[in-house]
């Protein structure tokens, strides 16, 4: 008697709902991030409206610098479909061409990032100067976390985890959907960031 | 799929695999209960010592191992240093919320029973379950050893509010006991959220063709309201908790105000923060918290009713949509925490408001349960005492709640033992008598033997007169003015009794809750009972898929296969 068990839904939709299971987790983990990061949008808003005086970002911060970041970003959104849409027209070379870009796109984005920290160290900007400097940091750094984070998943299915394209293929291109809806998300918040952060004037 | 050489025939996991780094709902399901009740007697210990100081104020503790266990610095000369009592308080609440409730209510009743109830093999993300499990024990492991590092253990209560908690102590070291709090946090709310992930999942896809929404036990239900809560009520705590480390480790100010003076020093930091902002941020969780505290206990309450009364439950679509609605409301409720920290009589009364509404939904549910009693074939068996028992005591609890929900009220109570009282009313003869009611009932299935009966009605008595006896004067010293968080009421508010009543109450509970594990040892003495003990929960009366299924003896191990 067989006593290993089945999930069912894994790979395919069950018809009510018309997700399978690693779909509605990432949804519901997603939202869980919608409410960690807008909590630290609350926070700006109430260090903000608490406050007499507030930075203007675009001041002292790079917005130049950041706004490739955004373009990195975006265009990094766009592989990431495109590699998940090669699976879907079973291509895995499209695949590996696609991914690669897009883990390429999260280096740049993290390269960028790490030259504008290294410039506000360097010009005596810490996050404990100012409530402003403290929340950029927050911000960026657990966003910048989240990228790295996605970064290592993306490897990880871009090198030894697409072995199951082999025995998996459906499951394979639902783990990239999945990853991608990740991704689109930190991206999400990165364009959000942006003009809270550089371009939203002071007061 | 195979294993590696030492395989049998029979796929026989190596013990490693099998009950430490198990995949199966079950066994989390267990290590979760085993670890929640070993973090609840820590923290019952805990409350002891505090209790002691409080009884016999300034008096050297008469148990000399303990007090050089302590040491010195915890206790100077057999006497409770103030600082340790904070440390005591502060990781009490801690321990009891974090590392035990939640934990037994979710991961340890909601892992075992939520697949079983819903008609599924296991849950949904059989490996993702089993991270949290022992991400929940590393979390729990730097709760306790924030305890040995120098300074102590977090001493800001359990809501760690700042200035205190950034300051306490100053130091930029990880390796102080509020920092290693913060960290272990991030653990357990990192294992909360994936474990919500899990249950929501699994309740939303893994339902058995033909059980429709309405036709799910309302322990479900209430899982499934606790899941939410969780995933979206954590992350606040999750950025704050962030942000209070960085205060304390990178000196930032996000909630230090300007111009903050410390021991006659002005702090050396940017200024410009909140306190009030980790107040909101902590509370849009601990409100939510407190839901998911008495949730699963109302879903364990209904479920031991209605088995033992031998009929359906009453209202049971009263009862769906009233827990869904207080999961709403629970998000909107939270600054009544903060009435008196000058908000402003507008908020106030949006938060006074909100808090008299959600008091509907509870109401609705405990009358249902009570209404559910009528007609019924009532069965006294030890988990249906304590069920019954749920009912009048979280009825106090939450009608103590109303005063304290009432700003004008509020202002004369909060931060008194008054608060106290109710609390721990709904959570200690409210939750935890629900899920004692639940260990009784579902300890026959999981193991296949019988506990002891004799021992659980000393254990429904005991604790019944005895948390009554600890709690309830609460109330009067509360309405007296007795301050919650000094080692000792302030000289202005009068000498009180703490004494022997209710000091002795809970050496007495505490003797008595002992005799839990020896009761669970005498049950596995028996032998298995296969056939029918009408004292006892009984497959038959049962509605819900957990019992036809075989008890104590489903085939192990159970390794993850996955279907299209």
């Amino acid at each position: 008697m067989s006593t290993a068990i089945e999930i069912p839904y894994n790979s395919t939709e069950r018809p009510d709902t018309g997700l399978y299971n690693a779909k509605l987790g990432i949804w519901l983990f997603l939202a869980s991030e919608v409410m960690l990061f807008g909590a630290l949008f609350s926070t700006y808003v109430l260090l903000r409206t608490g406050a007499e005086t507030w930075e203007h970002g675009a001041e002292f911060l790079n917005v130049p610098l950041a706004t490739i970041n955004t373009l990195v970003l975006i265009i990094s959104s766009v592989t990431m479909v495109m590699s998940w849409a090669s699976l879907k027209m079973k291509n895995l070379a499209r695949y590996k061409f696609f991914m690669g870009l897009t883990i390429l796109c999260g280096v740049g984005f993290l390269v960028i990032k790490s030259f504008e920290y290294a410039h506000k160290f360097e010009t005596g900007l810490w996050p404990s100067t100012s409530t402003f400097m403290a929340i950029y940091f927050t911000m960026t750094g657990l966003h910048g976390l989240h990228v790295i984070g996605g970064m290592i998943v993306n490897s990880y299915l871009w090198g030894p985890g697409s072995k199951m394209w082999k025995t998996d293929p459906e499951r394979f291109t639902n783990r990239i959907e999945v990853a991608g809806l990740y991704w689109h998300f930190v991206d999400l918040v990165w364009i959000f960031l942006f003009p809270v952060l550089y371009l939203l004037p002071g007061k | 799929m195979t294993e590696a050489h030492h395989e049998e025939h029979h796929d026989k996991l190596p013990f490693w695999r099998h009950y430490i780094f198990s995949t199966d709902h079950k066994i989390i399901g267990m290590q979760y209960g085993l670890t929640a009740l070993v973090f609840l007697f820590f923290g019952f210990c805990l409350m002891l010592l505090m209790r002691w100081q409080l009884a016999y104020p300034g008096k050297p503790l008469p148990i000399a191992f303990l007090t050089n266990w302590l040491g010195e610095s915890r206790m100077p000369g057999g006497v409770m240093a103030p600082e340790f009592y904070n440390q005591l308080g502060a990781m009490h609440g801690t321990i009891m919320v974090f590392l035990g409730v939640v934990p037994l209510a979710v991961g340890a009743f909601g892992n075992y029973l939520v697949p079983l109830q819903v008609g599924a093999q296991d849950m949904a993300f059989p490996k993702l379950n089993m991270s949290s499990y022992w991400v929940y024990f590393i979390g729990g492991v730097v709760m306790l050893g924030s305890f040995f590092v120098p300074g102590g253990s977090a001493q800001s209560g359990w809501t760690s509010y700042p200035p205190l908690s950034v300051i306490t102590p100053q130091s930029h070291s990880l390796f102080t006991g509020q920092s290693l709090w913060l960290i272990g946090m991030v653990f357990l709310i990192t294992s909360s959220l994936l474990g919500s992930v899990n249950t929501i999942t699994t309740i939303i896809q893994l339902r058995a063709k033909g059980l429709t929404w309405m036709r799910l036990p309302f322990f479900v239900w209430a899982q499934l309201v606790t899941g939410f809560l969780l995933l979206l009520a954590f992350p606040a705590l999750e950025a704050a908790g962030v942000m209070q480390l960085m205060d304390r480790m990178a000196n930032t100010s996000f909630f230090l105000p300007s111009g903050l003076v410390v021991g006659g020093k002005a702090l050396n930091v940017s200024g410009g923060g909140s306190a009030l902002l980790w107040q909101h941020l902590f509370w849009f969780l601990a409100h939510p918290e407190v839901y998911v505290l008495i949730l699963p206990a109302m879903g364990i309450v209904a479920e031991v009713i209605a088995n033992n009364t031998r009929k359906p439950l009453w209202g049971y679509k009263s009862l769906v949509y009233s827990v869904i609605f207080l999961g709403f409301m629970s998000f909107v409720v939270w600054a009544h925490h903060m009435f008196l920290t000058g908000m402003g009589t507008a908020i106030n009364a949006f938060f006074q408001t909100t808090t008299m509404i959600i008091s509907i939904p509870s109401i609705v549910i405990l009358t249902a349960l009570i209404l559910s009693l009528w007609g019924g074939s009532i069965r006294f068996n030890v988990p249906m005492l304590f069920a019954l028992a749920f009912l009048p005591m979280f009825g106090i609890g939450g009608l103590t709640g109303l005063p304290l929900g009432l700003a004008s009220a509020d202002i004369h109570l909060h931060d008194t033992y008054y608060v106290i009282g109710h609390f721990h009313y709904v959570v200690a003869p409210g939750t935890l008598f629900a899920l004692f009611a639940g260990i009784y009932y579902w300890f026959p299935k999981v193991s296949g033997k019988q506990m002891n009966d004799f021992l659980g009605k000393l254990h429904f008595w005991g604790s019944l007169v005895f948390m009554n006896g600890i709690f309830m004067p609460m109330f009067i010293v509360g309405m007296a003015g007795v301050s919650r968080r000094p080692k000792r009421p302030l000289p202005e508010q009068g000498h009180v009794a703490f004494g022997v009543g209710p000091g002795g109450h809970s050496a007495l509970l505490h003797r008595e809750l002992l005799l839990e594990p020896f009761r669970r040892t005498e049950g596995c003495q028996r032998q298995s009972m296969g056939g029918h003990d009408p004292r006892m929960g009984h497959p038959d009366s049962a509605a819900t898929w957990e019992f036809p299924e075989c008890s104590g003896s489903v085939p192990w191990p159970l390794r993850v296969q996955r279907t299209r």
